[in-house]
């Protein structure tokens, strides 16, 4: 066998050290991953609301997972509990461990005081991917947009969290804004801490 | 020593997902079912108190009789609850913490649903385990 070396053999996982795990992981082989993902799911689907759904929840599940793991490997066991905070959260750690670098900026609305924006020049998974003009506002971004919300609803923030292409000026690709929508109850939960 | 402790695991969705009596005192046909109530009905504190701090683990925060409740409350809002009678406040906190890094890695198993039921009997013997050395 290929790479076979004196590793430790564990009978569980659950014996396994909960080590940082390998830093980086190959973007090709992601994208290709990905790429079967989209496929896989447009052969199950009719129309586009329901792929990006699906794209979503395949994000939410990811979501989820990334907040316990990181809380307790890179915040040393201390929890969000402001909204600020968990924004900060997703868009400096989460970006940082999942894409290798911080999202480009974080903003707040200005029509609406439950948005907030993050937004990316070009998203990781967006990378190799063109939309047919027929798909229309079709975003895969709405993988990354169901990241996010698995980490918000996780932490207790419950909200709308959805993909957008923004054309920007003098650039060929449009920029890519995650947009969240928090629930009433978050923001009443804010207000009465203070 | 014999020592009476009831220890549960408590999804976000207020579900048990893990139960266990790791006291080491003989067990009564009816404490089982005393000291889940009592657990449950500490939730709502956990609720309130979860809010007020960043910390993780909220120490004893109910009592009933002479059994106090203590909370450890992760980033996703999964609350673990030991009743105990003891007053051994770091060894519980070295307990759930073992115990955090065993539900991280039942969680990072994909085909776990969260909030759904541990059902490893490996998972069982750990923190049985884990309870006779630091309870």
């Amino acid at each position: 066998m290929i790479g076979v070396g004196k590793i430790k053999q564990y009978s569980n996982i659950l014996d396994k050290p909960l080590s940082k795990g390998k830093q980086e992981v190959s973007l090709s082989a992601f994208a290709f991953l990905f790429s079967e993902l989209v496929q896989y799911n447009q052969t199950q689907v009719d129309n586009i609301a329901e792929l990006e759904r699906r794209l979503e929840d395949a994000g939410y599940a990811v979501g989820a997972r990334v907040l316990e793991l990181l809380c307790h490997r890179d915040k040393g066991n201390r929890r969000e509990t402001r909204l600020l905070g968990i924004l900060s959260f997703v868009h400096s750690t989460v970006w940082k461990v999942l894409f290798g670098k911080v999202a480009d900026s974080l903003e707040k609305g200005t029509e609406h005081e439950d948005e907030y924006m993050i937004s990316e020049k070009e998203l990781l998974v967006n990378k190799f991917i063109s939309i047919p003009k027929d798909m229309g506002t079709f975003n895969c971004g709405a993988f990354v947009a169901g990241i996010v919300r698995g980490v918000l609803d996780g932490a207790g923030f419950p909200a709308v969290v959805t993909a957008h292409f923004v054309p920007m000026e003098g650039q060929q690709r449009p920029r890519t804004t995650i947009l969240i929508k928090f629930a009433e109850e978050v923001l009443r939960r804010e207000a009465r801490l203070g | 020593m014999a020592s009476t402790a009831c220890f549960i695991i408590v999804s976000r969705n207020d579900i048990p997902i893990y139960e266990a009596e790791v006291g080491s005192a003989a067990k009564r046909e009816d404490a089982a079912q005393l000291h889940q109530f009592i657990l449950h009905a500490a939730l709502d504190i956990v609720q309130d108190l979860a809010w007020t701090t960043s910390a993780m683990f909220l120490k004893a925060i109910d009592r009933f009789n002479d059994l106090v409740v203590s909370v450890y409350v992760t980033a996703g809002h999964t609350r673990f609850m030991l009743l105990h009678d003891s007053r051994n406040d770091d060894g519980i906190k070295s307990f759930f913490q073992e115990v955090h890094e065993l539900y991280i890695k039942i969680l990072l198993n994909p085909l776990y649903l969260p909030g759904s039921r541990v059902t490893s009997s490996h998972f069982d013997t750990k923190v049985r385990a884990l309870a006779r050395k630091y309870l």
